[in-house]
């Protein structure tokens, strides 16, 4: 396939094929394939309908560079010329074999470079990894191959957002097979993944919001691979993007605990594909509580859960009281631009101490929500003393009033002697 | 009038004002304005105390023409800066606080106060012969006044102002033929913007001033030129009526009637301090409580109880296009009271009269006591 010659023609024909789309004429004269499948339509059209806007094609190649065959050959309406073995024709591959088929060209690091210098090639190794790669290599051709994801003729570039693996499409790509039932019926799966991921925070960031931060399927279970390739637990596959959360966990207690009881880590507490935002009441005693689940009432478990959803019940407190006084005093037209400042580092604080949960460690939360409530009680210091100089100065106004009845009242003692001296007479009509 | 000072403060001053009599008398005709001063009589009458609120008016004007200029020095007209600058003015410029709290409040006094002497003229009917175009000026000066409340509102550019201006020019639109333009006239586009603020300003600080001196030289010199009105039984009567000098008695009444207004004014800023607000987002939804400044509250509450169509027309144009009928009435009322021409009372004119502020009172409380929303 790579031989000077083959690629020469490929070439050749890529241009061809890149140009079809606007000009056929030229096309049918330098590539048969194109000019046979069209002609015969259907079904056999198709692909060269998708090729049109296949980067593939963007990228100069043709049918034959994947296909094999000399699609020269058939200019002359010989078609077993065209499709010759001996020209390297494979046609339509067989769909276990299809994984080789593409790592033939996106397993070479040197081919692939000359379109991306940063592509990567290692997918087919990763595939074999995956449940994916391991059914089909029993023979299980229900599972995904790289077709059935990217698309067969008409792939495009991932970013891309046409594209069947666009982030944003990545969901509803995978849902095609683990959201239908009864495809899924012989893998004792479940099937409402994506119904669940919808409703998500990720879900929402990802889908409501555009927000491509937020991750969608692969983000989590890899792109090729059933896992990122290294990653033994789930708190690792989240500490991706958790990384506080993900390392305070694993230096604390519940690490142990969860893997001798078969516990899936992180998913025990925040579940996996309909997570949720979460919530101060998944901490402590309360009804809502997540902790209660394992801890009984009166357990050491149980009391540094309520200590710690005390802690960060306080600081939330101290924090709302602070800011409501102090966006008082704003409103009111008083500087409180240090104040807000000190609120503004109280609430990563707060934000802080919600992390420090999955340390487990009353006493390091403890250290936080301090540093937290001593930034609020300073803000609220700040607030009132603004608030205690807006009523200096309502009280300076007042007490002007008084300087100002003063003067009124002398003025009305003036008056009195002038109309003594410039008396009020009688004035008789029109003087 | 110089009877307290003490007998060598005394012969100081006599020196000094006679000095400086003297040297302008040197260099000026002065005979004229001081037989002006000298003879200038004003009428006393139980109905006397409305002589003041003009006077009153014109003080509350000058106060905000000083705090005006102080403001200039700091506001800058937009949507970026404009609240961050009312912001420095309060918090960090020395008095800045007093001084846009001042603004503020005297700019509400004054409008009441104008109000009053609109009402206390209209009701002594002191606009009837020869005095029809001190009442035309009058009345300009009033629709000014609002124009001044209604441009310079939005200037802090807080969330309050700019919903309320939302809300106050989209009531231009529905003016037959010329709304659409009005609208965009008024905020330089075809929402409320930075463009609008901008506009706004160039109203507040130079159009509406410019017009406004004009219109007060002349009402102040017409008063001057034709003196107090008296009232109409009074002169009916043709009995004698008391008189008072004007200068120094009734000029120092007037300026105890200032001097209580700045009383009124150092309380009602001491007791509601004007306040900054939260900064315009012009993405946010309206806040709830939006309304208009009071003083056109009345006129709002009118346009919320017309109904959607009157007979087939909009209900909204009709109440627009009958405020400006009122409005241009308002200005013709001279020409219209034919009795009060021919010196006879009108009574349809005076009934109206207590009706409609009767209405504009009772329209008013029905804003603030039934929650609504514009």
């Amino acid at each position: 396939m790579k031989k000077i010659g083959y690629i020469l023609s490929f070439i050749l024909i890529g241009c061809g094929a890149t140009a079809f789309a606007q000009e056929p004429a030229r096309a049918e004269k330098v590539n048969s394939c194109v000019s046979c499948h069209l002609e015969m339509g259907d079904e056999l059209a198709v692909p060269v309908e998708g090729m049109k806007e296949d980067v593939h094609a963007q990228q100069g190649l043709s049918c034959a560079d994947c296909h094999g065959g000399d699609p020269t050959a058939g200019l002359d309406g010989d078609m077993e010329a065209a499709k010759n073995p001996a020209k390297g024709f494979v046609g339509k591959p067989e769909r276990t074999a299809i994984p080789q088929f593409c790592a033939r060209c996106h397993s070479d690091p040197n081919y692939m470079r000359r379109f991306n210098p940063r592509a990567a090639t290692d997918q087919l190794s990763a595939y074999k990894t995956s449940v994916h790669g391991q059914l089909l290599q029993k023979g299980d051709t229900k599972v995904a191959v790289c077709t059935d994801c990217h698309g067969v003729h008409g792939i495009r570039n991932a970013k891309d957002a046409r594209s069947s693996v666009y982030p944003l499409n990545i969901p509803a790509t995978c849902g095609r097979c683990h959201a239908d039932a009864e495809y899924m019926k012989d893998y004792s799966i479940p099937t409402d993944q994506i119904e669940q991921y919808q409703t998500s925070v990720h879900g929402k960031a990802l889908l409501e919001k555009g927000d491509q931060a937020a991750p969608a399927c692969n983000d989590c279970h890899g792109n090729h691979g059933a896992t990122p390739p290294g990653a033994p637990t789930i708190a690792f596959i989240c500490g991706q993007c958790h990384l506080n959360n993900s390392e305070l966990f694993f230096a604390s207690p519940h690490r142990a605990a969860f893997d001798e009881m078969g516990l899936p880590e992180c998913e025990t507490c925040h579940g996996n594909h309909g997570i949720q935002h979460p919530t101060d009441s998944m901490l402590g005693a309360g009804p809502e509580s997540i902790c209660t689940d394992c801890h009984e009432e009166g357990s050491p478990g149980w009391l540094t859960a309520a200590a710690m959803r005390e802690q960060i019940e306080n600081l939330k407190s101290q924090i709302f009281v602070a800011d409501s006084l102090v966006a008082k005093a704003e409103r009111a037209g008083m500087e409180v631009s240090e104040a807000k400042f000190q609120l503004h580092d109280a609430d990563d604080a707060l934000i802080k101490s919600r992390t420090m949960v999955h340390s487990l460690s009353e006493e390091r939360i403890t250290e936080v929500t301090s540093e937290g409530m001593k930034l609020a009680e300073s803000a609220l210091t700040a607030g009132r003393a603004a608030l205690a100089e807006l009523q200096f100065r309502r009280k300076g106004l007042a007490i002007s009033i008084i300087f100002i009845l003063i003067l009124a009242a002398g003025l009305y003692l003036k008056i009195k002697e002038v109309d003594q001296k410039h008396p009020i007479r009688s004035a008789q009509r029109g003087e | 009038m110089r009877t307290s000072l003490s007998p060598e403060k005394d012969k100081t001053a006599q020196r000094s004002g006679r000095g400086l009599a003297a040297w302008l008398r040197e260099r000026y005709d002065l005979s004229a304005l001081e037989y002006f001063i000298k003879k200038k009589e004003v009428p006393l009458h139980r109905h006397s105390i409305w002589y003041y609120f003009g006077g009153i008016t014109l003080f509350f004007f000058m106060i905000q023409v000083a705090t005006g200029i102080l403001l200039l020095l700091y506001y800058r007209p937009t949507a970026e800066a404009a609240f961050e600058s009312v912001q420095f003015i309060m918090t960090e410029v020395r008095f800045g606080w007093l001084i846009r709290s001042i603004h503020s409040w005297s700019a509400n006094l004054m409008i009441a106060a104008a109000f009053v002497h609109l009402f206390s003229v209209f009701f002594l009917k002191a606009y009837r012969k020869p005095r029809e175009l001190t009442w035309v000026s009058g009345v300009f000066l009033l629709f000014l006044s609002l124009g001044f409340g209604f441009s310079g509102y939005l200037l802090p550019w807080n969330e309050l102002a700019f919903f309320a201006t939302k809300v106050g020019t989209e009531i231009v639109a529905v003016v037959p033929l010329i709304g659409g333009f009005l609208l965009k006239f008024l905020r330089g586009g075809e929402d409320v913007t930075g463009a609008t603020l901008t506009r706004f300003f160039g109203f507040h600080v130079a159009v509406l001033p410019m017009i406004s001196t004009v219109l007060l030289l002349f009402h102040l010199w017409a008063v001057q030129k034709q003196g107090m009105s008296v009232p109409l039984k009074l002169e009916k009567d043709g009995a004698p009526y008391k008189t008072m000098p004007f200068f120094p008695n009734f000029l120092l009444r007037d300026l105890l009637g200032w001097i209580l207004a700045l009383g009124a004014l150092a309380a009602i800023a001491a007791l509601f301090p004007w306040e900054l607000g939260v900064k315009a987002d012009p993405f946010a939804p309206a806040p709830a409580g939006i309304k208009p400044e009071w003083y056109f509250v009345f006129m709002f509450q009118t346009l919320k109880f017309i109904p959607a169509k009157v007979l087939g027309l909009d209900g909204e144009m009709l109440g627009v296009l009958a405020f400006g009928l009122i409005g241009a009435l308002l200005v013709l009322v001279p020409f219209l009271d034919r009795k009060g021409q021919i010196g006879e009372s009108s009574k349809i004119l005076g009934v109206l009269g207590i009706v409609s502020l009767v209405y504009i009172i009772i329209m008013t409380i029905v804003s603030y006591v039934v929650p609504q929303t514009f």
